[in-house]
Parts: structure tokens; C-alpha cells; sequence
């Protein structure tokens, strides 16, 4: 890791350090408040909050993830927003991208804490294997979990970045050989943001670590522990294919004239209307794109157990799981009842209308 | 597992499955019924057995003149309401798409506006009826908490879809799970409610009509 990115000290002077002007940071302090879709006016306190603010001492860990989290955040476009999410914070501990390995890193890391006892905010990546101990997954002889509990003791606050830390995500998905689970399942006793999404959005992650470090507060949040700012509204009803929904035009496979004419991709599975995210505002890729505009449905993958609920490709009206067996099982079943009543009662008329049917007395049931 | 997903899978499934159960149970059952053979001798001029059950049940669609004064609201909330739910149910692309799942056959679909002013009108519709049934002292009179229900297990659906297409009071997730729970709550009542008319309203009236016609009178 590189030197700045561990540094303590103001943002300020981090900024100078880096050669990154006032203006940048005017610049960038502007592109924050519309992310967070705060007054345009803030942007001048929030420049100012943010020079004078001390560096946030950030533990960053990596549980059962697939390292697309911190890729998302690292490969973000410019102004590069990890430039400067890393001069607003002084990242202590990450594994991916620290230089020092095996005891060091630890040693890193338990200093960290010990030094910004009760101050330092904990990142987390990955779920955390809770079956049979959590031996599942481990990293300097310890399992996530004895990790997550040690470093979470002392922590101010943590933000589960991507769906896995924030709901299990795709290791929590069935059968989850490991046990699987959400930071939120383990950490109850602090608060915790979840910014979800399979990558989450870089501008995302930035924007609430940066809310953090500015106003020293969690953002306020969903029913999910969600930032509202980037969580509030979902795709479907930010999505610029929204007016063809409205007129009933769907693509009806992803080659068909009305795919190729931008059309609705409800009918193909997209998950939009049911998913909360910022991907059709802010979008990829320096505002370039996102999948609905690349042609894809969405996934929902910001979404709790996005990848148990269903094929990606069912419409969201259709079922999760077919029933064809046991539909067909209850005609047959309905039939045979229904032909077995009709049978009791032909009987029963039968038996009525017969003058020698007379009714039998039991025998002994006079005794 | 979340509301969504519990209404779009055991849920609907098990709906399906009791409602499957119970309409082939009814209809089989009431086919196969015994029957007394009619002994009786057809009147000059009755028609056929199908073209005296298809014109009865074809006639008994409109009032006779004498009647239409009397039944004109009930006849015109009737007919809103019943073609009101036909537009909402087979037009509205996202119920086709779950006709789809289940038979394998769909059609284009009508834009979300007109069924939302479908909707509606339907739900308005389904009101009058209401409060006509609870009004007219008549009809007070002989409804049951059967019509009530029946009531109830349609009118919900409509006003759940329209408060998820509106995103009402709920997230949109989770009244659209409410909505499809509404749906379940239905389609598993109505082989069992006066909802199954939909299927018998065919033979009853049809076989009223051929009765009549046998003993000379076109009802």
C-alpha cells in the first residue's frame, strides 16, 4: 500500500500532498453534493469540512468475496474518485493493496486499532462463514469471524461494502456450504451502513465514506441499512426505458427489433422495478452506461438474495419456481374426487329409490 | 425470504394447486351428478338441445324491456365491473407475462395508462356494487357473508395493484408481493365461493334455457 494512503493527518494536508488543488477539491466537493443530492450551496461547507477534517482511520477487511468490491472502487474513472476517497481516509489495513503480508499486515492492523480506538471505521468485503466455527474461510490462522468480532469491538462504525457483507450474498446462496452471513447477522452492537450491489457503484462507496469523514454521521438510511441518497428510488423508476414500459412496448428476446429499438426489458427478466440502486443515475464507467442501457435486465444484485429468487431471465410477474407437477397432480387428483362425489351421491339416489333397501338393524342393538 | 418472494413462489404455487383442485373437483363432480331422465314430451317449436341452451344464454344477457328500468344500474355496474376485470386481467402486459408462465400462450398487452383508468373504473364499479348490495333492502336481505367474500377476494387485487402500480403506502416490492398474495388469497377461495360462477354460469344458464325451451317458453 502505498504511503498516503496510510498517512494520518488532515485531508487537507493529504490533498496538498498530492499536489490536488483547492479547486479539485471545490470540484470535487460539488460532485459530492450532487451525489448525495444535497444543496448545491453545501458543496462550499463540505470543501471545507473535509480540508480541515482528520483522516478517517479505515480497517479494510476481505471475507468470502471475489475482490470485485475494491476493484469496482480502484478501477473507478476521473476524477478518479479512489484518489481522492484515499486522501479522505488513511487506510490502514487492506489486503488487497497493502505491501506487507503474513504478520506485518496483522501487525498493521491491531496497531491501527489500538491506535484510533473507538474512532476508526471498519470496511468490510465478503460475507463471513459462521458453520462450524467459520473455518471455512481463514487468513492468518483466523477465521473472518474472530477477525470481524476482534476488529469490530472497537470500531466507530462499519460499512459492509457489497451485497455479500451487507445480505450473504452469492456465498450466503442455497445450499451456503459455508454457513454463510451479513456483517448486520454477526455485529449487532454498532451501526452499520450497507452499500450494497455486485460490484457496488465506485461513486457509492466514495460518497459514503465521504459523508462519513465530512459531517462525522451515518447518512440517513433504508428499511436495509441503505444510504437513501444512493438507495432511495429503484432502476425501473430512474430507468430511461421507462416511457416504453408505460406504452406496453417490450423486447420480447435481446435480438428482436424492439430490443434493437431500446424497448422495455421487462419481459426478458429485467429486475429493475424491484431493485434500489443508483446505477441509472449515476451510471458506469464515468457516467457512460449500465447494464439496462448495455442491453442486459437488471439483475437486482443490490438486493437481498438476488441470486435465490428466481431465473434472471422469468419476468418478474412469473413465478419464482414453476408447479407444473402438482397443478397436474390436482386436476388429476380434482377429477378423480370430483368423479368419486358424483359416484357417492348416484349411490345414495340408488339406494333411495330402491323400495327393498330398507334399513338394517344392527344386530344386538337392542341389548 | 422476503414478502416477494414468498407470494411469487409457495404462495402462488399453492394457489394454484387448490384452485386447479377445486374447480376440476366442482365440475366434475356436478357433471357427473345423477340426473332424473325427462320423460316429457318436447313442445311444438322447442329448438334444439344447443341452439335453445346458446340462445337462452345469449338472451339472458340483455333484460327484457319490461325489466330494464328496474335492473338498469345493476345491469350497467355488472357489465363494467365483469369487462372491467377482462381488461384488467388479459390486458395489462404483466398479467399476460404470468398467463405465460402458466400456459405457455401470451399477447401483446395494453399500455399501463389504459388499464390504469380500466382499474378504476372497475374498482368504482366494484363500490356501487357494494353499496348497493348493502342499500337496496332486498338484496341486503338475502346476501350472505358469500357474496360479501366473494367481494372481498376480487375487489382486493385491484385496489392492491393500483396502490403498486401508484407506489401507495408500501415499497413497491413489497405491495406487489401484498398484490400477488391477493391474487393467491383468490384463486384459492374460488372453487369454494360464488366465484366459481365464471365456469357455471355457462351450464346454469344454458340448462335453464334448454328446460324452458323444451316446455315451449324462450327465456
Amino acid at each position: 500500500m502505498a504511503d498516503w494512503m496510510s498517512q494520518q493527518g488532515t485531508v487537507g494536508e493529504a490533498l496538498t500532498r498530492q499536489g490536488i488543488s483547492r479547486r479539485s477539491l471545490l470540484k470535487y466537493s460539488s460532485y459530492l453534493a450532487t451525489l448525495l443530492a444535497l444543496p448545491p450551496t453545501s458543496s462550499q461547507a463540505i470543501a471545507q469540512a473535509l480540508a480541515g477534517a482528520k483522516r478517517q482511520s479505515v480497517i479494510w477487511l476481505s471475507f468470502q468475496e471475489c475482490t470485485g468490491c475494491i476493484e469496482s472502487l480502484t478501477r473507478s474513472f476521473s476524477p478518479s474518485v479512489e484518489e481522492m476517497i484515499f486522501n479522505l481516509i488513511s487506510l490502514d489495513y487492506q489486503e488487497t493493496l497493502q505491501a506487507a503480508a503474513g504478520e506485518a499486515a496483522e501487525r498493521a492492523r491491531l496497531e491501527a486499532m489500538e491506535a484510533n480506538k473507538g474512532k476508526y471505521v471498519v470496511v468490510v468485503d465478503g460475507s463471513v462463514s459462521t458453520r462450524d466455527g467459520g473455518i471455512y474461510s481463514t487468513a492468518a490462522g483466523k477465521t473472518n469471524l474472530e477477525v470481524l468480532k476482534e476488529t469490530a469491538k472497537d470500531a466507530l462504525a462499519i460499512l459492509s461494502v457489497g451485497t455479500c457483507s451487507s445480505f450473504g450474498g452469492i456465498p450466503r446462496a442455497h445450499p451456503n456450504p459455508t454457513g454463510a452471513e451479513p456483517v448486520s447477522a454477526i455485529i449487532t452492537d454498532k451501526p452499520i451502513i450497507n452499500v450494497s450491489g455486485c460490484p457496488p457503484m465506485p461513486e457509492v462507496i466514495a460518497g459514503t465514506i465521504a459523508y462519513l469523514v465530512t459531517f462525522g454521521k451515518l447518512p440517513e438510511l433504508d428499511h436495509l441499512g441503505r444510504p437513501k441518497p444512493f438507495f432511495g428510488d429503484n432502476i425501473h423508476d430512474r430507468c430511461y426505458r421507462r416511457p416504453f414500459y408505460d406504452q406496453g412496448k417490450f423486447a420480447k428476446s435481446f435480438d428482436d427489433a424492439g430490443a434493437r429499438e431500446g424497448w422495455c426489458l421487462y419481459e426478458l427478466g429485467c429486475k429493475g422495478p424491484v431493485t434500489y440502486n443508483a446505477c441509472a443515475t449515476i451510471k458506469w464507467n464515468g457516467n457512460t452506461s449500465f447494464p439496462i442501457q448495455s442491453g442486459h435486465g437488471c439483475l437486482g444484485c443490490s438486493e437481498p438474495n438476488f441470486w435465490d429468487a428466481g431465473s434472471f431471465y422469468k419476468p418478474l410477474p412469473g413465478r419464482m419456481t414453476g408447479a407444473g407437477e402438482a397443478v397436474l397432480g390436482a386436476a388429476a387428483v380434482g377429477a378423480v374426487a370430483g368423479a368419486g362425489s358424483a359416484f357417492i351421491a348416484r349411490r345414495r339416489k340408488a339406494a333411495a329409490s330402491d323400495p327393498s333397501a330398507s334399513p338394517s338393524v344392527p344386530e344386538g342393538a337392542d341389548q | 425470504m422476503t414478502l416477494l418472494e414468498f407470494a411469487r413462489g409457495p404462495a402462488i404455487n399453492a394457489a394454484l394447486v387448490i384452485f386447479v383442485f377445486g374447480v376440476i373437483w366442482r365440475l366434475f363432480w356436478l357433471l357427473f351428478l345423477p340426473r332424473a331422465a325427462d320423460h316429457s314430451v318436447a313442445k311444438l317449436g322447442a329448438g334444439a338441445a344447443v341452439s335453445s341452451a346458446a340462445g337462452g344464454f345469449v338472451r339472458h344477457m340483455w333484460p327484457p324491456r319490461e325489466y330494464a328500468a328496474r335492473t338498469r344500474f345493476s345491469l350497467i355496474v355488472g357489465y363494467v365491473l365483469h369487462f372491467g376485470l377482462a381488461i384488467i386481467v388479459f390486458g395489462f402486459a404483466q398479467h399476460i407475462l404470468f398467463i405465460r408462465d402458466i400456459f405457455g400462450i401470451g399477447w401483446p398487452g395494453l399500455p399501463t395508462g389504459v388499464i390504469t383508468v380500466v382499474s378504476v373504473i372497475t374498482l368504482a364499479a366494484l363500490i356501487a356494487a357494494l353499496v348497493r348490495r348493502m342499500t337496496n333492502p332486498v338484496l341486503k336481505m338475502i346476501s350472505t357473508f358469500a357474496d360479501y367474500w366473494a367481494w372481498f377476494v376480487v375487489t382486493l387485487p385491484v385496489v392492491t395493484g393500483l396502490m403498486a402500480v401508484s407506489h401507495l403506502l408500501l415499497r413497491y416490492e413489497d405491495m406487489l408481493g401484498v398484490h400477488i398474495l391477493s391474487v393467491a388469497l383468490m384463486l384459492a377461495t374460488f372453487p369454494f365461493s360464488k366465484l366459481m360462477h365464471a365456469f357455471l354460469v355457462f351450464v346454469t344458464r344454458s340448462q335453464t334455457s334448454f328446460f324452458y325451451s323444451r316446455r315451449g317458453s324462450h327465456v
